[in-house]
This record gives C-alpha cells, structure tokens and sequence, in this order.
C-alpha cells in the first residue's frame, strides 16, 4: 500500500518531482535541492509533512504512562510545551525518536516517524499497562506543514488572527485554535532544518487551502515549497539524527550524542532503562568533511586498513560546498587520520564538531 | 560538429580522432543538481558502453558511459570548481575528451533520433 498526502495535486501541479517515500508518495524536489535549501537558509520554505504520524494519549494517567516508555522525563512540562525523546525497545535501542507535545496534563500528543507509525503504535499500545489512558493513532486524519526559514515568523504573522496565537518559544506550541481562514491548527515552533520555524497540524479537510494560503502569504518574502532531498540536506547540516540511519532498534541510543534526551536518573522505570544504564558504549556519533566527493550512507571508514565506522548519512552541504556527513565510529578512532571509502576510492576526511551549521540567533 | 547521443544519455561530438563528452540536457535534468564530478585521469582507457567516470547530483550518482572506445586525453577542469555548468548547458559543457580507438560506434543516435526515445 502506497500512500498519498492531502496534497497529492498539489505536489503535481507544483512541479513535484515524486517519490516513495516510507510508504509514501511524496515529491523529492520542486524547482531543485539547492534553490530550496537556499529558500529555507535565507528566507522561508514549506513542506509537507503529513506523512508524519500522530497518537492522541489522553487520560488521568497519561503523562505517568508515556514516563514508563520514553527516556526523557514528561514530567513538570508545561502546556503547550514540546520534548524530543526517544522511544527505547528493552535492549536499549530505539523504536523510534518521536516528539512529545502536552496540550495539558490529561492530553499529550506524540509525533512519529512516517515509516514507524504502525509499528510504534503496536509497540505503546502493547507496553501500555496503566489504567485510565487512552491511545489513538489519528495519522490519517491529521495534515502536517513545516514552514521554516528566517521568514516563516512572518507568514505565519499573516496566517494566525493575533499574534498571541504564534508560540514565542522554540519547543512550544499554541492551540488548538483557528487561523484567519478557518482551519483548525496547533502550531508548534519546531522543525527539522536547523532554521527557526513551524509545524502546523491541521486537519486533512483544511490541508489544501491551508497550504496555499501558506505559499500565498509566502509570495512576498520569495517562499518555496521544498521537498524531501532538501529536507534532507538542511537536517544534515544541523546534525539531526534520521531514524533508520543514526537510529535503528540495534543502534544503542546512548552512542548516539543524544544524552540530553535520556534520562537515566529520573525515578521512574522505562522500557530499556536497565539495558541503557548497564551498556557501556562502544560506538559514538561524529561529523567529518570529505576531502574530494561525497560519501554517502553506508560507506565505510577506515584508519589506515582498520574499518572503524561507517556513514550513516552523507550529502553535499551547499551551504559549506562541501561533502558532510555523520559517522558511527568505535570510540578511541575520532582523532586518527581516517578515510572514507567511497566506491572503491579511498578519501580523507577531516573530523569536525556537529552541527555542521548552527543559526545565528 | 553535429553531436551523437547514447542511449544512455551521454553525448559524443566527433571531430577526426577527437570525440568531446558529454551528457544530455534530459539527463542533466533527471538528475537534478549537480554538485560533485568525478572526472577521469588523462591517459585512462575507456570501453565503449561501460562507465568511465561519475557525476553527483545532491541526492544521487550517475555513472557516466564512454560513447566510444579510446583513451581520455582531456577533462574539463572548471567542473571541479563549477559542477553546476552542466545543469546550466548540459549540452553545451564537455566533460571529458577521448582519442578515439576504431570507429564510431555505429548505434550512436542524432539528437532527433535520441529525443524520440525519450
């Protein structure tokens, strides 16, 4: 089964150039990587998300419930509030990575990856044990845009009907409210560009419309719609992790450079806790430039004929003009002269701390 | 010199012993941006068919077929620096020079022949 976002058409009569994407078909570029991802670094670009999936947990236990299944700690969070946290399996790699939002203290949602949406669902519903919660995947019925982009404070300026309707702070949400047009929308300040920016959920009966008044009130600050190749290049830059390739259910998550999100210490039990605090990490998550080409996933590191890591995600940086990418490498390596296999050809690369790009605030 | 085109996208423009190389404005755009080539070492021999260098584009690689047999004898060095001329004429950018070995391969297409297969 190949699925369809509500822009579908919309995609087409852009110009999309379309593929499948975990499931989903979805357009890889409009008018081309790099146009959009200059777009989004220095003005503003949209895209459609809604292959994103989504879980209404609601209930007197629900924050104790999403406690015992995440690393990070819910607790204390106020509403509207957003935290990014994995979802450990008990040997202490992860289901997924998902974004937790609490609309209030007995209603939280939970964003996930497009291509774990059916599986995470089985998984929190199966190790939900709590009474007095309640677990809805509503994926298909929710719509998702991210506008993102030094300009996307000031489309959205002219989509909400007031100002207090914008989250002032980054990992915050406001809603559900309406916008000027009507549509039904909670939107958050979060994205995966490494740009300040928003998610808007939204409703698939107002996806449509909303995203071309998104384009419209775009026009004048030069807005593109950007797909999944450019999507893919600016979260790279900003070292964010994809699932499936700097996380997998075998990757341990605390080799990941992602200890901000784990909690070993809070005092609650989780799924994988026991396995997280007894492993002793091996592997660690780095950033390097390649010398000449670009490696990508799954090309293999080397210090001199010792394979010590592998890519997990590599692409050309048009910000640097650069090959970048991310390693798993065997502690103790990162400060050796490693190469890069890249299709037989052996090429140096030059470690650097992540991210690779870091906005200006 | 009119030029001869492969069916996999490479173009040949032939002039005595000396073919130029390139690749198509359908091909340049299939791929998207380019931002990396690989270009081959003066000297390489090159069979007609396989793939003798590669052009990166953000999200891919395309391995480049040689249009005939022969020895590279020049590459265009500004795409080292300016990948991105390819997308701006693909058809008008040579990447690669080979001294042709024998004949021309008979099965080269015009580019009115080449379009129709598009």
């Amino acid at each position: 089964m190949i699925y369809k976002t509500a822009l579908y058409d919309e995609h087409v009569a852009l110009g999309g150039k379309i593929v499948e994407f975990a499931g989903w078909e979805l357009p890889v570029q409009y008018s081309g990587v790099i146009a959009e991802h200059d777009a989004v670094r220095n003005r503003v670009g949209v895209f459609d998300v809604s292959h994103m999936g989504e879980f209404k947990v609601s209930g007197e236990n629900a924050e104790a419930q999403i406690n015992a299944l995440v690393t990070n700690d819910v607790r204390g969070m106020y509403d509207g509030q957003a935290r990014y946290s994995l979802l450990p399996n008990e040997s202490g790699g992860a289901v997924d990575d998902i974004l937790i939002y609490r609309e209030n203290e007995k209603l939280f949602w939970i964003v996930v990856n497009a291509a774990n949406t059916e599986k995470d669902f089985a998984w929190i519903t199966s190790h939900a044990k709590m009474k007095d919660v309640v677990i809805k995947n509503v994926s298909n019925k929710v719509s998702e845009f991210a506008v993102q982009g030094p300009k996307a404070i000031d489309v959205l300026k002219k989509l909400v009907k007031s100002e207090d309707d914008i989250p002032q702070k980054y990992y915050s949400a406001k809603g559900p409210l309406y916008l000027k047009s009507g549509a039904f929308a909670y939107i958050s300040r979060t994205g995966y560009t490494g740009e300040d920016g928003f998610e808007l959920y939204i409703k698939n009966e107002n996806a449509v419309k909303t995203f071309r008044d998104i384009l419209d009130a775009g026009e004048e600050f030069g807005i593109l719609p950007c797909g999944l190749g450019a999507r893919d290049v600016l979260r790279l830059e900003a070292a964010m992790p994809l699932y499936g390739h700097e996380l997998s259910d075998t990757i341990p998550v605390d080799e990941v450079g992602l200890g901000f999100a784990i909690k070993l210490f809070k005092d609650v039990d989780f799924v994988g806790k026991k396995a997280i605090t007894d492993h002793i990490p091996e592997y660690e998550r780095i950033g390097a430039f390649v010398e000449k080409g670009i490696a990508r996933e799954g090309s293999e590191v080397y210090f001199n004929d010792i394979k010590v890591g592998y890519v997990t995600s590599g692409t050309h940086s048009p910000l640097l003009g650069r090959g970048i990418c991310m390693i798993r490498i065997k502690k103790g390596y990162k400060d050796k002269e490693l190469e890069v296999d890249i299709r037989g050809r052996r090429s140096k690369l030059e470690i650097t701390p992540l991210p690779f790009y870091k906005r200006q605030k | 010199m009119a030029k001869l085109f492969t069916n996999t996208h490479e173009w040949a423009e032939v002039d005595g012993k000396n073919v130029k190389v390139g690749i198509s404005n359908y091909a340049a755009s299939e791929l998207g941006d380019i931002v990396f080539v690989s270009l081959p070492s003066v000297g390489d021999k090159v069979s007609y068919g396989e793939s003798f260098m590669e052009v990166e584009s953000v999200k891919s690689v395309a391995e480049i077929n040689a249009p005939v047999n022969g020895k590279i004898i020049a590459v265009n060095e500004e795409l080292d620096a300016a990948p991105e001329l390819i997308n701006q004429d693909a058809e008008g950018t040579w990447i690669a020079e080979i001294e042709l070995d024998g004949d021309v391969p008979a099965d080269l297409m015009t580019k009115e022949d080449y379009e129709k297969t598009l």
